[in-house]
């Protein structure tokens, strides 16, 4: 069931990914007073990428700048979080982000453990590579936060996931890392947003399909569509499953899909040593190598930086192509 | 001062005596400064984020000594549960965060604190304190942390005791600066120095500051020189500091300063102070012996679980 999620929106042919992220802002800052936002150039400006477009002046007091301070901006996240308050912080690209790396991890990460005092925060990461971004703005740094204990690691591929990822996240009582792609900011656009809406933990078969699983989150899913796409007009019927939180990560529906297919590709846009995708494929190898009847594959990003030229860039990260020539490998085994 | 004194003399011996593992962080010749900056403030209204050198702080501030012995002999039912030890502890929803090891990183969360408190309509009147050492200062959370803090006119009050050595480095080698108050200009606010063993004058320039803090006035710093009569921790004899620094103005032990200036302003007898000691030994005995006569963590019944969140389908 479909339906416009708000009145704003009701005018609008289509929503994009960014739209959602503002809108669930606006809702969280409307419906929750111990929301603020927090983040560089998002107050009258709006953002670097427009996700927090007239919020400051909609909740007055609610939306700030921040100086360019990345680590202080988590420090103040981790103490708003423990007076009661729901600090939204918005990186301006998850690249930063290793700059407030210490109080992620270190701080808000350990607190509960430590405390027994949950730190409710969000980290917004506009996360990996657009044309022309070159190696300091399209990093993808989800498999660095999700091998620390303590932390909540959200990569939402669609603009409903977006949305309600967002809601849900902020409603949790511990810290999230919140990886929303930049590529999709403004071409990904769905009609409406979804009603109905798993929850964090689970993730979808976004394709279903017989002869092969690929495993993909964020942008990768739909790369991986498109690759499903091109194989099907060869016969090949590939099953596609979005994460959607890569921790915690929902192993049930990889593995169950494995049984179906038995073969599994796993997608990512980060770097190629260890992360999501060495994860999902050692566990699938541990947990369900009786299932198997291939050995599992990974496809990432190359180890080198993210170059800027768009022609490096495509051909750097997993691309249909690429993609497509992984599966038909997998398959010829 | 003398409680927080007794009670790390005590934290001494049972380190010595192999009781306590892991490390073991004095603040012997800091308390005046510490003392000074928890009395000024007010237990469930104010913040303090205590360092690795703050007992006499964290004594004054209301921290009971329990907390503190708990922690360092690793008792579950002490506030780190022996998840965490030693001066890592708190007890944040009372307004005590517990510090982490990576220096200045309270700065920013304090800051958060009151940053949350001014959006409750707390403020003005709350009080948020942390206290770094002349090392703290080199870092970028330090800075990070003041600069943001300085930007949002927070009712902060930073605590910097210059005690001469980080761990081993002397000055000379944490920064060329001709005097670590001169940064506070920097930031836009105010810097006030002190005598870090004069215990009368920590307490006035210090209770100054956060009362300033608390009338609007904006963050305050204050750099407070003295000397570090201990090693780092007690693994280190501290052999590096120099004889002619002990021996120097900033060598003297606050404590006795203190005592003197109690007696002579006729705050005290030297009687009251006697049996003020004796009561403070009586009472670290008992936290001590509390604290070594209750249960220690299980590893196999403790909930291994650093998220509080239970997913629909856990890990």
């Amino acid at each position: 069931m479909e339906r416009p999620f708000h009145p704003i929106l009701q005018t609008r042919v289509s929503v994009t990914y960014i739209d959602a992220i503002r809108e669930a802002q606006a809702k969280l800052l409307r419906e929750d007073e111990r929301v603020f936002l927090y983040g560089q150039d998002i107050a009258t400006f709006g953002g670097a990428f427009k996700a927090t477009k007239g919020l400051a002046e909609e909740f007055p007091g609610r939306v700030h700048d921040a100086p360019i301070s990345e680590d202080a901006m988590i420090g103040l996240a981790v103490g708003a979080a423990i007076e009661g308050m729901r600090p939204i912080i918005e990186m301006q690209f998850a690249d930063f982000s290793s700059i407030a790396f210490n109080q992620i991890v270190n701080q808000a990460a350990t607190h509960f453990y430590r405390t027994g005092v949950p730190v409710p925060l969000t980290v917004r990461l506009p996360s990996g590579g657009t044309p022309g971004s070159g190696p300091f703005h399209s990093q993808s740094m989800e498999s660095i936060y999700a091998h620390y204990p303590g932390l909540i690691v959200l990569t939402p591929a669609t603009v409903s996931d977006a949305y309600h990822m967002l809601i849900d996240g902020v409603a949790m009582q511990d810290p999230v890392i919140y990886c929303e792609h930049k590529f999709l900011y403004r071409w990904l656009k769905a009609k409406s947003i979804s009603d109905d809406h798993l929850p964090i933990g689970q993730a979808r078969i976004v394709r279903p399909g017989k002869h092969a699983t690929v495993v993909a989150y964020s942008a990768m899913v739909h790369e991986a569509v498109r690759a499903a796409e091109r194989l099907h007009e060869d016969g090949w019927e590939i099953e596609v499953v979005d994460l959607r939180s890569v921790k915690p990560l929902d192993m049930d529906t990889v593995l169950a899909s494995v049984a179906r297919t038995g073969r599994l590709l796993a997608v990512g846009e980060a770097f190629p040593w260890g992360g999501v995708t060495a994860e999902v494929v050692a566990r699938t190898a541990s947990e369900g190598f009786h299932l198997l009847d291939a050995p599992p594959m990974r496809l990432n990003a190359r180890d080198t930086p993210v170059p800027y030229h768009p022609k490096l860039w495509a051909a750097h990260r997993p691309t249909p192509e690429s993609i497509c020539e992984a599966i038909r490998q997998l398959l010829s085994f | 001062m003398l409680r927080a004194r007794q009670l790390e003399n005590k934290l001494s011996s049972l380190y010595k005596a192999g009781k306590i593992v892991g490390g073991v962080y004095l603040g012997r010749g800091q308390e005046a400064v510490s003392a000074s900056l928890g009395a000024a403030l007010v237990q469930g209204k104010d913040i303090f984020a205590a360092l690795i050198r703050d007992q006499a702080g964290r004594t004054a501030f209301g921290e009971p000594l329990i907390d503190c012995t708990r922690t360092y002999l690793g008792s579950v039912l002490g506030p780190m549960k022996g998840r965490d030890g030693n001066i890592h502890r708190g007890r944040p929803l009372d307004g005590m965060p517990a510090m982490i090891s990576h220096l200045g990183a309270q700065v920013s969360v304090v800051a958060g604190m009151l940053f949350a408190r001014r959006m409750k309509g707390e403020l003005p009147g709350v009080v948020g304190a942390t206290c770094v050492g002349d090392g703290a200062t080199s870092t970028g959370a330090f800075h990070e942390g003041v600069n943001l803090a300085a930007m949002e006119k927070l009712p902060l009050v930073i605590v910097v005791a210059n005690n001469q050595f980080a761990y081993s480095t002397s000055t000379d080698r944490q920064f060329a600066c001709h005097d670590l108050v001169d940064r506070a200009r920097g930031y836009g606010i105010p810097g006030y120095s002190v005598d870090g063993t004069d215990f009368l004058a920590c307490t006035t320039v210090i209770g100054e500051a956060v009362q300033r803090a608390r009338n609007g006035g904006g963050p305050q710093m204050i750099v407070a020189k003295l000397l570090r009569l201990s090693g780092h921790g007690e693994h280190d004899d501290g052999s590096y500091v120099p004889d002619t620094l002990k021996a120097g103005p900033y060598g003297r032990d606050c404590i006795e300063v203190a005592m003197r200036q109690m007696t002579e302003g006729r705050y005290a007898t030297v009687d009251e102070l006697a049996a003020w000691q004796d009561e403070t030994a009586d009472e670290v005995q008992r936290a001590v012996a509390q604290a070594q006569q209750e249960p220690i963590p299980d590893p196999y019944t403790a909930e291994w679980n650093a998220l509080s969140t239970q997913f629909f389908k856990p890990e």
